[in-house]
C-alpha cells in the first residue's frame, strides 16, 4: 500500500517453504499482498507491508507460518503494560480503540 | 418489541427466520453517526442468528458476519436485490476485524453456530461466505473438518459483495487489499476525540487557575485575560496528535507514529507561538514546545490503533522509546511551565 508502509524489519512472519502446498490461502486472505506464488509454492514479497493480523498462519492448513500477532495498537499495548497481560484492545469495557 | 429492520419472517427447514430490509432507514444513518462519535458504541448489537434478505431458497448463498449493527447494516445493505440468508455470529457487538483479532469471530464460534441455527437443513449445498478479514479469527480448514461447510472468503469490503458473485465468487486483486484513504480516517478521528475523557476538562481548568500566578502574588485578572490560551494551546497540542496528524498522515515524514505527532506538534506550536499565544520569553516557550509535542505525539501513537496497517511488534519498538520520551517531554514542560509562573526568568 502506498505511502502506508510502517517500520521495517520488525515483523514476526516466518514461512517454510518446505511444508508449502501451494494452495495459495495465504494469497486470498492476506489483507496487504505480502505474499507471491514462486515455483507453486508461497513465498514472502513484502515482508514490511505485514501487519500480524495472523490471518495467514491461522489459515494455512500445513502449518507452514507462523507469525506472532495481536492488537497493533498502542492503547491495547498501554493497557498489557498496566494489567500486566499480553496486550488488550479492551474493547468490551470502552476502550478508545478498534 | 421486534428491531425497525425486520420486514417479515420465512417458515424454513431450520425454523421461522426474520426477512430484513435491504435499506437503511432514517434511524439506522443517525445511528451510524451517533456511533462514530462514540455515543453508546459498545452497545451497538443485534441477536446473533439466521437472516434473510429477499426470498432466499435452499441454494442461496449464506453470508456471514458479526453482530455490532454497523457490520450487520452494512451487510444488509450490500445485499440489496439479492437473495440470501445472513448468519449472525455472536462478537459481543464488535466489528468483524477487531473480534476476529480477539478470536470472537472464531471457529469455534462459527461452527456452533452453524450446529445452532441448523444450517444443515436450511441450505442443501454446503458453502459459507465470510468477509476476509474474518479470517485472522477462522481457520478454514478446521470448520471444513469440525461441521462440513467449506469457508469462502469474500471481499473486504460487503460493497463489493455483487461483483464478487458475478465474477464467480472471486475477489479481484483490489477487492482483497486494505486501504486507508482520507474519508476512513477521518471518520476514525471522532472516537479519539474522547480518549482523554474527563482529563479534557480537568486538565485546561487547572492550567487557566494556575495562569494567574506571578512572582509578585495572585491575579484574577491574568487568570481571566490569559488562562484561556492555555486552554486554546493544550487543546491544539492534542487535536494535532489525534486529528490533525490522522488526517495528514501519509503526506508527514517518518514512518513512526509518534514522531509524526511529535512533527505535526511542533508545526502548531510554532503557528501558536508566532501569533503570540506561547508567551514571549523562554521560560513560557520551551516549556509549551515540551508539552505540545509530547502530547500531539503520543495522541498520534495512539493512533496506531485505529490504523490498519500497523504490527504489533511494531508498535511495541516504537513505544519503547516514545513513551519515556513522551512522558518526559510533558513532565518537564509542565514543571518549567509552572516553575515560570513563580520565579522571574
Amino acid at each position: 500500500m502506498t505511502g502506508f508502509v510502517y517500520l521495517t524489519d520488525v515483523v514476526t512472519l516466518q514461512l517454510d517453504v518446505e511444508k508449502c502446498t501451494g494452495c495459495r490461502m495465504c494469497l486470498m486472505v492476506c489483507p496487504h499482498a505480502v505474499f507471491e506464488i514462486e515455483n507453486k509454492r508461497a513465498s514472502i514479497r513484502n515482508r514490511d507491508f505485514c501487519m500480524e493480523c495472523g490471518a495467514c498462519s491461522k489459515n494455512c492448513p500445513e502449518g507452514a507460518i507462523s507469525v506472532k500477532s495481536g492488537v497493533g495498537c498502542a492503547a491495547g499495548i498501554l493497557n498489557g503494560l498496566i494489567r500486566g497481560t499480553e496486550p488488550t484492545c479492551d474493547c468490551d469495557s470502552g476502550g478508545g480503540c478498534c | 418489541m421486534e428491531p425497525a429492520f425486520i420486514c417479515g419472517h420465512l417458515q424454513t427447514g431450520a425454523g421461522i427466520v426474520p426477512r430484513v430490509f435491504t435499506t437503511w432507514s432514517r434511524q439506522d444513518h443517525l445511528d451510524a453517526i451517533k456511533v462514530r462519535w462514540a455515543a453508546g458504541r459498545m452497545n451497538y448489537r443485534v441477536l446473533p442468528g439466521l437472516y434473510a434478505t429477499g426470498a432466499p431458497g435452499r441454494n442461496s448463498h449464506v453470508f456471514v458476519t458479526g453482530n455490532y449493527k454497523l457490520s450487520f447494516d452494512h451487510l444488509r445493505r450490500a445485499l440489496n436485490g439479492i437473495d440470501a440468508w445472513m448468519l449472525v455470529i455472536d462478537t459481543r457487538g464488535i466489528n468483524v476485524w477487531c473480534a476476529a483479532g480477539k478470536g470472537t469471530f472464531g471457529t469455534t464460534e462459527l461452527a456452533n453456530r452453524i450446529r445452532l441455527h441448523h444450517l444443515d437443513q436450511l441450505v442443501d449445498h454446503r458453502r459459507l461466505i465470510l468477509p476476509q478479514l474474518g479470517a485472522t479469527g477462522v481457520a478454514a480448514h478446521e470448520v471444513k473438518k469440525m461441521t462440513g461447510f467449506t469457508v469462502v472468503y469474500g471481499p473486504v469490503k460487503a460493497i463489493d459483495i455483487r461483483d464478487f458473485l458475478e465474477a464467480g465468487e472471486k475477489s479481484c486483486e483490489s477487492m482483497r487489499r486494505v486501504t486507508f484513504p482520507m474519508a476512513e480516517r477521518l471518520k476514525l478521528i471522532p472516537v479519539d476525540l474522547f480518549y482523554g475523557k474527563y482529563y479534557l476538562l480537568i486538565v485546561p481548568a487547572v492550567f487557566f487557575l494556575l495562569s494567574g500566578f506571578t512572582p509578585s502574588g495572585y491575579s484574577f485578572d491574568l487568570a481571566l485575560h490569559s488562562g484561556w490560551k492555555t486552554t486554546v494551546n493544550l487543546f491544539a497540542g492534542y487535536l494535532s496528535g489525534c486529528a490533525l496528524t490522522p488526517a495528514l498522515l501519509p503526506w508527514i515524514p517518518f514512518r513512526s507514529f509518534s514522531l509524526k505527532g511529535l512533527a505535526t506538534g511542533w508545526l502548531v506550536a510554532i503557528l501558536l507561538a508566532s501569533a503570540g499565544m506561547l508567551g514571549s520569553g523562554v521560560g513560557d516557550l520551551f516549556p509549551w514546545f515540551l508539552i505540545l509535542g509530547g502530547v500531539s505525539s503520543f495522541m498520534a501513537m495512539n493512533f496506531t490503533g485505529s490504523s490498519t496497517f500497523t504490527s504489533l511488534s511494531g508498535v511495541q519498538k516504537e513505544m519503547k522509546t516514545a513513551l519515556p520520551v513522551q512522558i518526559s517531554m510533558v513532565i518537564v514542560g509542565l514543571a518549567g511551565w509552572i516553575l515560570t509562573r513563580f520565579v522571574d526568568l
